[in-house]
């Protein structure tokens, strides 16, 4: 078992009186995909957010590759390699879907103070964009502006940006969310595909893609960690099955298209 | 001592002025999150107002208590007017707008009342001196003023804090849309918290017409101080903006009346005289920035996080 | 003659304005204090001539290089905020500036101070030549153009309008935002420093009504008349905006209570300004 990528140690985080993080460790590593699934209001955002930065726990730890990251600020963690997609499509709506994905390679410079060239004539950027939006399945939208692409498609430029970074760590939070059932499948094929180069955090509802490719399954209520283990585990968990899932929603018969709730 | 204890309270009086315009700005900017850069002119307004119908009616006191409604009722029809179409534009939008209700504000005043400006003198039972402590004379007027401001910032604390339209008004400077889903008439809450600014304004301007004189852009020099007042007490925070008020008017006029003297100390005499009415003028704004360097979100920051 | 003098002050505030939609139009910083800079470039200038430092080779420099550190340090602090907050402690800077250059007696206060001789350059350019002298800054306009442009289209320029679009975003890719804010306000300031060098040498006078508030408020009209975001906008919209004040204050000294509304009527039925007008008709 090699050393985890990300290790979470007793994170706790509350707001008033609410506790959203109950004390929650977790771990990824390279080649593994961690789904973490909980109803909703069971912090799996919170919780995402304190992965990546936008959020300081109240206490416990996060490592990267062995250094705290704890207190580190989000662009920081960034740059350390961790890359996030978020549940709300997050891009840059005024530019063209190329120009997003430039944007996100151009956060790989050391630094972006030129002040004369057209970015725009920067094959150093516009080519991994290419190669990225390639593999997305957006090749052929790249001078669309990001306003004007459908939902499925924005939900595709967000994780387009998150992969061009060329990260290590990659927090997934609901990247599904609203695509049709055809997009879902290209997805659920791409992170397949993606698994053995990075460790990734899938944030997900749609129980068909996470049963599909988890490697281990976190399963949050009320902000604690319930059981974690294997895809399999998971399913067969009693506990789990009362407290979140129904039990027909767990059998693996399931067409991708019933997986939105 | 006892300069500095009248020192002391003219800086009370003057932050409590400033309390006045502070608090309504504060609630403008944190349920609507509406820049008001016209803020100022309904104080000017409010002056105006009441040198003019004390004039008329030939009665301070008269004069005063009409000049407020007459004030609150602009401030109204200027938000159904104006202002309501503007809450959902962007912040530019609000500077552009505002800035030219200045324009106009002013060049209006002009017109109307001429370039000179108005003065308001203050009836004889108010002239008096009062013992704040023996052998103390002051102003019984500027107490006045002082008991005015914390019988508002009184009754201001209550209703947000003890009132069911005070909940909402907390409630929306935190978090405006669940306000609109819980089924109240945001309109109304709106119109109701841009007169209330209003009136504040108007009476912060009634009752420094006598001390000051009555002028064409009276509104816009204390208008940014009540913005320094805003920075340090945060946006939407009432409780921010008396706590800051306090701060920022007994600091300006404490600062202006020794400043001088303690550069007189440091400096030479000619250096002093040079450096002393800029820096001092210049020193609320230094402190604001020296604030700002430890605490940027100010003293009560609105909770959930203002953008 | 009356239209050189006019173009040239056209010029000169074109040149504050390009400066400050880089910031507000490309960069969302929305600074209602943006006139400081005329005024330290301004002041500079004619607090070195009032001591016999005539020469535009010390002058200017040291103009610039004072709206640089003026930026950098109230830059630093104020883009720890945003929105609102920004707003008013830019706002709040430029007044201290402002109390300032009315403190200080020595050179003139309140009533303002006469610049005897212009920025001399060692007999390169005779700038009390009226005629030489708009050439100089219309030249200096077609390079702060050109410079924005450059920049607007470049790797920072990107940084600087995609923080305005989506800061999140940036920071979650890994690009701190602020240093890039804070050398883009401070180029801003710095150009309308030299904006301000510029216009105490038309006006051969300087006064804290360089930069009041009203001044700041002026520049950012000017910017939301040419178009936000353009680089050529700012340009048109000071065109717009001096011709309209000359035009409207020769037919009643009242003008401002037209300006005012109309203002306003613009706050309210805004599409881009002049450049969004512009395009709006080439899209029919």
């Amino acid at each position: 078992m090699t050393d985890p990528l990300i290790d979470v140690r007793d994170l706790e985080k509350s707001f008033g009186g609410i506790t959203a993080t109950d004390h929650v460790s977790l771990a990824l590593r390279r080649g593994e995909i961690h789904a973490v699934i909980g109803p909703n209001g069971a912090g799996k955002t919170t919780l995402i957010n304190q992965l990546s930065g936008e959020l300081r726990p109240d206490s416990g730890s996060i490592l990267l590759a062995g250094s705290d990251i704890t207190h580190h600020r989000v662009a920081a963690r960034a740059r350390a390699g961790l890359a996030r997609s978020f549940q709300i499509t997050s891009i840059f709506l005024d530019f063209t879907v190329l120009d997003n994905v430039a944007l996100a390679v151009q956060a790989t410079l050391p630094h972006s103070f030129r002040f004369w060239r057209d970015v725009r004539k920067d094959e150093r950027l516009r080519g991994p964009a290419r190669a990225v939006l390639q593999r997305l399945g957006l090749a052929g939208r790249g001078d669309t502006p990001a306003a004007e692409l459908s939902h499925g498609e924005q939900r595709q430029l967000e994780l387009a940006m998150a992969l061009a970074t060329n990260p290590r760590v990659l927090l997934l939070d609901e990247p599904m969310a609203g695509m049709g059932p055809e997009e879902s499948r290209q997805i659920i094929a791409l992170l397949g595909s993606l698994k053995t180069d990075y460790a990734i955090l899938l944030v997900e509802h749609d129980m068909s893609a996470v049963f599909a490719l988890a490697d281990l399954i976190t399963v949050l209520v009320e902000g604690r960690v319930l059981a974690c283990g294997p895809a399999e585990e998971i399913r067969a968990n009693e506990e789990v099955k009362r407290a979140y899932l129904g039990e027909e929603e767990l059998s693996p018969v399931r067409k991708a298209g019933n997986g939105h709730h | 001592m006892i300069l500095f204890l009248e020192q002391f309270l003219n800086g009370l009086q003057f932050a409590l002025l400033l309390f006045l315009l502070a608090a309504g700005l504060t609630l403008i900017f944190g349920i609507m999150d509406f820049v008001n850069l016209a803020h100022g002119s309904l104080y000017m307004v409010g002056a105006y107002f009441a040198a003019t119908f004390t004039r008329w009616l030939n009665s301070f006191v008269l004069g005063v208590l009409l000049a407020l409604p007459a004030a609150l009722l602009l401030g109204v029809v200027l938000e159904m007017l104006v202002i309501r179409r503007l809450y959902s534009r962007e912040h530019l939008d609000h500077v552009l707008a505002t800035f030219g209700l200045i324009l106009f504000f002013n060049e209006a005043a002009r017109l109307v009342w001429g370039a000179a400006g108005l003065t308001l003198p203050l009836p004889s039972f108010l002239s008096v001196f009062l013992e704040v402590l023996p052998g103390v004379p002051y102003p019984a007027y500027r107490l006045t003023i002082i008991g005015v401001g914390l019988l508002v910032a009184g009754v201001l604390y209550y209703l947000v804090q003890h009132t069911r339209i005070g909940m909402l008004i907390r409630a929306g400077a935190a978090n405006r849309e669940m306000v609109g889903a819980l089924g109240v008439n945001i309109n109304r809450l709106y119109t109701i918290v841009f007169g209330v600014g209003a009136c504040l304004a108007a009476l912060a301007g009634v009752m420094a017409a006598p001390i000051l004189t009555v002028q064409i852009g009276m509104g816009e020099n204390i208008l940014i101080l009540a913005f320094v007042v805003i920075v340090i007490g945060g946006i939407g925070s009432v409780r921010g903006a008396f706590a800051a008020s306090i701060i920022v008017g007994v600091t300006d006029t404490v600062g202006r009346a020794y400043l001088p003297e303690i550069l007189r100390l440091i400096l030479s005499p000619t250096g002093a005289s040079t450096a002393a009415p800029a820096l001092s003028a210049m020193f609320i704004y230094l402190l604001m920035a020296s604030f700002l360097v430890v605490r940027p979100e100010g003293l009560f920051p609105a909770p959930g996080g203002r953008k | 003659m009356f239209l050189l003098t006019l173009f040239t002050r056209i010029v000169i505030l074109a040149i504050a304005a390009v400066s400050l939609n880089f910031i507000l139009g490309y960069g969302g910083m929305i600074s209602l204090g943006h006139a400081v800079y005329l005024g330290i470039g301004g002041y500079t200038v004619g607090i070195l001539a009032h001591h016999g430092i005539n020469s535009g080779f010390v002058q200017w420099p040291i103009a610039l290089g004072l709206s640089a550190l003026f930026a950098l340090v109230t830059g630093a602090l104020s883009l720890r905020t945003r929105g609102v907050y920004f707003l008013m402690i830019t706002l709040s800077f430029a007044q201290m500036v402002y109390f300032l250059t009315v403190g200080l007696d020595k050179y003139g206060g309140d009533d303002g101070l006469t610049i005897y001789k212009r920025s001399t350059f060692a007999g390169l350019v005779d700038l009390s030549d009226k005629v030489a002298f708009y050439y100089v800054c219309f030249a200096i306009l077609l390079a702060c153009v050109l410079i924005v442009w450059r920049m607007s289209q470049s790797h920072f320029g990107v940084v600087i309008r995609a923080a305005k679009s989506n800061d999140r975003r940036m920071q979650a890719l890994g690009i701190s935002t602020y240093r890039y804010r804070l050398a883009a306000y401070v180029i801003a300031g710095t150009m309308c420093g030299l904006a301000g060098v510029l216009l105490a040498n038309h006006t051969d006078f300087i006064n804290p009504e360089m930069l009041s508030w009203t001044r700041s408020g002026d520049l950012i009209i000017m910017v939301l008349l040419g178009g936000l975001g353009t680089v050529i906008g700012p340009v048109g919209g000071t065109v717009a905006y001096l011709v309209l004040e000359e035009a409207l204050s020769g037919i009643t000294e009242h003008w401002q209570i037209v300006l005012g509304p109309f203002l306003v009527l613009m706050a309210l039925y805004r599409r881009g300004g002049i450049a969004g007008l512009l395009s709006w008709s080439r899209r029919d």
